[in-house]
């Protein structure tokens, strides 16, 4: 069976002429189905730029990713964009809607699959809202919630449309230790469930604990 | 409203909840939607009046055909005619009547000073040119050497000069070392090129224009025996008039001809004209600039749309629904303002200035069309861009 995330020779570069800097060499990576994989390393050193190329976010310029089986090298438009919808990202930063509430930003991420997935939307967004502890939030907007209630906002955005990939930039930045342990057994349990791949930057020592393989990137290198 | 858009759209009314989260700029949005709204209502308000007034004169004529010197382009241009082409007109198979119509111009100096221009009818008042003369009992003292009619709608006069004319006090004023009696009143309505207007005999006509030739009026109102088509009548009047002197058309026609002169190649018609394309522009500009700034500030959300996978088009959507909100709540407004402002100026100035049934149709389909081009080019730069590089 085909591996959830399967990337290979996969170079990039940022800038034009003689800005061209290159961030990544020869990255290969292969992430098993249901796993949680830690990605760390020294800030700079690539590991934001791995992660949106992988989540289809920038156009791959060299090598190869395939991604639940679908080449990104050369891949349409319209081949990303359903990519993306299989995926579940989780930002850097929260990247939360201001003008919506807690269940409408989470109701964006369920709307993009489409009405039928629209049955019944009000339970399921209170529900992973729920799940990430802001059954008490659901109304507010973000300007009234904290920058970990965001963050969480932001997770159960990425989650309410049972991606098959979870790619998450340091998720737990602005969670205090206990909550991002949350969101870290929230993932393993669909790990194992559902079989729900998660590939995370990270450097909280307890999440490192509980992963099933840790990379490191060093100057846009895989190091281990 | 939320709920309203959200059954309406099928999805969540993102623009919309976008929109009144920044009330205040919302609110600006609206004032310069409101503006150019207002701005381009008045200058179709202008031109509309030119139009209409143009056509006043015509509009009350007793006649279906018009036989004008052939190089006419207004009313008040055309040359004169030989009076020949009257009773040759006469003749003519399908003709009713046929009756001259003098066109000058004299300044009337009133008793505070100021000056109205009239434009002087000479008829004759056996068969009165203009319809609103078949039962006007005054007709008949037009026969006496230098007396008048004035219209009731000339602009600006002092006193209440027309209102005793009208309940029957004749009213004296020299004009062209003559004495003129003003006895009765009638209604045109002044246009941009004259204050108002003046009938009189072709007799007394002659005594105010000694220069003009007794026998060339400038035109001849030609009426159809029932049943004969204006238009036929004018093709078989042009047939045995000479087309070097003289044209004939069907009033509908010449109103038309007078109306297109008017706009294009007379400077009010061109300013009136220009300014709608200017208020149009301005309009576009200000919500442009309103759709784009919002695409901007809202960049890295809509990023974020797009890296969980939504489309161009459902931005596209986003901010069509905010430009048809700009759109519509800003032509409310801007239709009553413009009313009220119509009212105004009419009053200030006696021009036919008024609010057509289609006009704002015209005007609410302008504006959304503007607006959703507006959205489209704000839409633009997210359509090719990595979602990550616009966080
Ligand atoms: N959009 C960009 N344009 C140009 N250079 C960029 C861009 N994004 C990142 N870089 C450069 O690429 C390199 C890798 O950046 P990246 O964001 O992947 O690092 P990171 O490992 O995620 O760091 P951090 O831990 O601080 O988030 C850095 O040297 C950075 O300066
Ligand atoms: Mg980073």
């Amino acid at each position: 069976m085909e591996k959830p995330l399967v990337i290979s020779g996969v170079q990039h570069w940022f800038g034009e002429a003689e800005a061209r800097k290159q961030v990544l060499y020869d990255i290969d990576l292969v992430v098993e189905k249901g796993s949680l994989t830690v990605l760390v390393g020294a800030s700079g050193s690539g590991k934001t730029t791995l992660l949106t190329l992988a989540g289809c976010l920038r156009r791959l310029e060299a090598g190869s990713i395939r991604l639940l089986g679908q080449e990104l090298y050369g891949a349409s438009e319209e081949q990303l964009i359903a990519c993306r919808r299989r995926l579940g990202f989780i930002f850097q930063a929260h990247n939360l809607h201001e003008s919506l509430t807690a269940m409408e930003n989470v109701r964006m991420g369920l709307e993009v699959h489409g009405v039928a997935a629209m049955r019944n939307w009000r339970e399921a967004c209170a529900h992973v809202l729920t799940s990430v502890g802001l059954s008490e939030r659901l109304h507010y907007l973000p300007a009234k919630l904290s920058g970990g209630q965001k963050q969480r906002v932001a997770v159960a955005r990425a989650l309410i449309g049972n991606p098959e990939i979870v790619l998450a930039d340091e998720p737990t930045a602005a969670l205090d230790g206990e909550s991002g342990l949350q969101v870290v057994s929230m993932l393993k349990r669909l790990g194992r469930e559902r079989g729900t791949t998660t590939l995370m930057v990270t450097h909280d020592a307890r999440i490192l604990d509980r992963a099933d393989r840790i990379v490191s990137l060093q100057d846009g290198r895989i190091i281990g | 409203m939320s709920g309203f858009l959200e059954w309406l759209l099928g999805r969540l009314p993102v623009g919309w909840l976008q929109l009144v989260h920044n009330k205040a700029r919302f609110a600006s949005a609206l004032a310069g939607v409101a503006f150019a709204n207002i701005l381009v209502f008045m200058q179709l308000g202008f031109f509309g009046a030119l139009m209409g007034s143009v056509a006043l004169p015509y509009q009350q004529m007793d006649a279906d055909v018009l036989i004008s010197s052939s190089d006419m382009n207004t009313l008040a241009d055309a040359g004169p005619l030989p009076r020949q082409r009257l009773y040759e007109a006469l003749a003519v198979n399908g003709v009713a009547d046929a009756t001259p119509l003098y066109y000058g111009k004299l300044d009337w100096k009133q008793a505070d000073g100021t000056i109205r221009g009239l434009d002087v009818f000479g008829i004759d008042p056996a068969k009165p040119a203009f319809r609103f003369l078949r039962d006007n009992s005054k007709v008949k003292v037009l026969t006496l050497a230098d007396h008048a009619l004035i219209d009731i709608g000339t602009r600006n006069v002092v006193g209440d000069v027309l209102a005793r004319i009208e309940r029957g006090e004749p009213y004296a004023f020299e004009a062209k070392g003559r004495t003129l009696s003003v006895d009765g009143v009638f209604r045109i309505g002044g246009g941009f090129t004259t204050d108002g207007y003046l009938i009189v005999s072709d007799q007394t006509f002659l005594r105010l224009f000694p220069q003009r030739f007794a026998g060339a009026p400038n035109h001849v109102l030609v009426k159809a025996q029932p049943g004969v088509a204006a238009r036929d009548l004018a093709d078989r009047l042009s047939a045995v008039l000479p087309a070097y002197d003289s044209q004939a058309r069907p009033v509908d026609v010449v109103t038309a001809r007078e109306q297109a002169f008017q706009s294009t190649q007379r400077p009010v018609g061109m300013v009136f004209g220009f300014g709608i394309i200017i208020g149009t522009l301005v309009g576009s500009i200000i919500v442009y600039q309103v759709l784009a700034t919002d695409v901007a500030d809202h960049l890295k959300e809509y990023a974020t749309f797009k890296a969980i996978g939504y489309r161009q088009g459902f931005f596209l959507g986003i901010v069509f629904e905010e430009a048809m909100v700009l759109a519509v709540a800003g032509f409310l407004p801007g239709v009553v303002i413009s009313v009220l402002l119509y009212r105004l100026v009419a009053k200030a100035t006696s021009l036919p200035l008024a609010m057509t049934m289609e006009r704002p149709f015209i005007v609410l389909f302008g504006t959304l069309l503007m607006c959703g081009l507006s959205g489209l080019v704000a839409t633009r730069r997210l359509a090719r861009a990595n979602p990550a590089d616009l966080f």
